[in-house]
């Protein structure tokens, strides 16, 4: 529903966005990953049409964002990064507005506008000044504006930013909710939400596309993947070593120090594959007290992949 | 045309959002009343037209008007909900002509609120009511050029006093060039190059309207063209620095 082409801006002598291909299909949420100015943001206000791009074209549900920039925009649902809105407004009033805007009747808007409100949980502070609602509030606003319509294409630039843990949770599952009849593309800082709520991960930094890929595959890519974590009673490092060197690789992982005198160590697997009946076979001598295999760390990954794109290039 | 009405209803009743439009509209009045009664002589003149009035209206436009105009874009740009007009699905067009429609029914109103001057004058006097509607015509069309362009300049940046500077000056311009003294100055020029000079001057095009009481269709041009010509720079602006 969302094909993007070659998609480049330059600002200047800066290529905040370099060549940038994807397409994105009913039923995926896409996570949008990527340091500070990675050109994140600038893609997605390319994809909404905010934003001309220097070169390659950006297509929603078939229309280019280009050349056909009204039909794209009906069927595309927006949160700007920061979700702005009209300070003077009422959110009762701003999303009543949306729907004429995206041409609603009447009814029918009002309608649609008591869904949202009860879907994103607004009822409070529908008569509230929108320069007075907290960051919270502002960014559930800006996410009823952009389902209002109940668009097939949802592009959402940082939805859960400046949320607390329980909207962060609702706002998740309200994505999960809407992704099975839409496509949506997300960017976020958080990693831990790429795992919770997207069935695909793009990352980007400095403009280029580095990873394409489920968020499970960009797992394998870690250090961890398949790791086993063992706590261990008393001071049995060299031992455990032993045991396991056909297998693994024993790293201590608690920074040298033993709470309640247990040590906690990772195993790393030495050809990546999953070690656990290795190892566990191979610990009956000590004292276990608690074993789990790691599934992998996505901050590792992210740190690892865009910190050597940067050292590859200086 | 529907979509322009949606975009003018939301701005048009923003302004009374906040008690910024009735601090406006008072501020006008009382100086209206000012510039008519005290500078413009309504009674020693002994004469009963609008004349004062409308006199000092160009003046009175030149600081009322960009102080309007000033937040129809840069407030957009200063809050970043210019990211979500433009992202919606309104033409450029739709967008530029709807807000500065809203702005100008607000001064269209302020001017409304004035009429009680004509009752004055109907009731102390026999004025030619064609010539006051006449004036009262073309001080709506002078005040739609002074809005279309200050509500470009307010495209040009976030900042609402930078606007509101540019727009002062700008609109300054336009009326300078029809100043006597002005003229005088420039006279060295060749005759058609101040005759043209001339011709882009919003204070002789709105004279012409308010003395002869005649609205000729070259002023309709005049105000008609400039109108036009600054909304589509307008729009244009926007269209090329819309993420700055």
């Amino acid at each position: 529903m969302i094909e993007i082409r070659n998609l480049s801006k330059h600002f200047g002598p800066i290529r905040a966005v370099d060549n940038v291909s994807f397409s994105v299909a009913q039923g995926e949420v896409l996570g949008f990953l990527g340091p500070n100015g990675a050109g994140k943001s600038t893609t997605m206000k390319m994809v909404t049409g905010f934003l001309t791009p220097s070169e390659g074209t950006a297509l929603v549900c078939g229309h280019d964002v280009q050349k056909e920039p009204i039909e794209a925009k009906r069927k595309l649902g927006y949160l700007p990064e920061g979700a702005p809105l009209y300070p003077d407004m009422t959110p009762r009033r701003f999303l009543h507005w949306a729907a004429s805007v995206r041409g609603m009747p009447k009814a029918e808007g009002a309608r649609r506008v008591a869904e949202v409100v009860e879907r994103v949980q607004l009822g409070n502070v529908l008569d509230q000044r929108m320069e007075t609602l907290s960051k919270g509030f502002k960014r559930r606003v800006g996410l009823a504006q952009a389902i209002l319509h109940d668009p097939p294409v949802l592009v959402l630039d940082e939805p859960t930013d400046g949320l607390d843990p329980n909207q962060k949770h609702e706002v998740r599952s309200l994505i999960r909710e809407m992704s099975r009849e839409k496509a949506i593309v997300l960017s976020t800082h958080i990693l831990e939400e790429v795992d919770a709520v997207c069935s695909r991960v793009i990352l980007i930094a400095r403009g280029k596309l580095l990873v394409d890929e489920a968020p499970r595959e960009m797992l394998a890519r870690s250090r961890y993947h398949n790791a086993v974590t063992v706590h261990v009673r008393g001071d049995s490092g060299e031992e455990l070593e032993r045991a396991v060197a056909e297998v693994a690789t024993v790293e201590r992982s608690d920074g040298g120090d033993s709470q309640e005198g247990l040590a906690q160590y990772t195993l790393f697997p030495r050809n990546g594959q999953p070690i656990l009946p290795q190892v566990s076979e191979r610990l009956a001598g000590l004292e276990v007290v608690d074993i789990h295999v790691e599934g992998g760390r996505l901050d590792e990954v992210f740190r690892n992949l865009t910190t050597a794109d940067s050292e590859s290039r200086s | 045309m529907r979509m322009v009405g949606v975009i003018f209803k939301r701005e048009f009743q923003g302004y009374f959002a906040t008690p910024v439009a009735v601090v406006f509209l008072f501020i006008f009045l009382v100086l209206c009343g000012i510039f008519t009664f005290e500078l413009g002589g309504f009674f020693e003149r002994g004469q009963a037209d609008l004349l004062p009035f409308f006199q000092y209206l160009p003046w009175l436009f030149l600081f009322l008007i960009p102080a309007v105009a000033m937040r129809l874009w840069a407030e957009e740009r200063r809050t970043g909900t210019i990211e979500l007009l433009m992202t919606l699905p309104v033409t450029m067009m739709q967008a530029v002509l709807g807000k500065f429609l809203a702005a100008w029914a607000f001064l269209g109103l302020a001017l409304a609120l004035t009429l009680p001057l004509w009752i004055t004058v109907n009731y102390l006097g026999d004025p030619d009511n064609g010539v006051v509607l006449a004036s009262y015509v073309g001080a709506l069309l002078m005040a739609g050029s002074y809005l279309a362009i200050g509500s470009c300049m307010s495209s040009v940046t976030k900042n609402q006093v930078i606007a509101f500077i540019l727009g002062v000056v700008l609109c300054f311009v336009f009326v300078l060039v029809g100043l006597p003294g002005m003229l005088n100055f420039l006279s060295f020029l060749p005759d058609p190059i101040l005759e043209t000079l001339r011709s882009f001057s919003i204070l002789d095009h709105f004279q012409a309207t308010i003395v002869k009481g005649v609205i000729d269709v070259r002023d309709l041009v005049f105000f008609g063209t400039l109108i036009g010509a600054f909304l589509f720079m307008n729009a244009v602006i926007i269209e090329l620095k819309k993420a700055d």
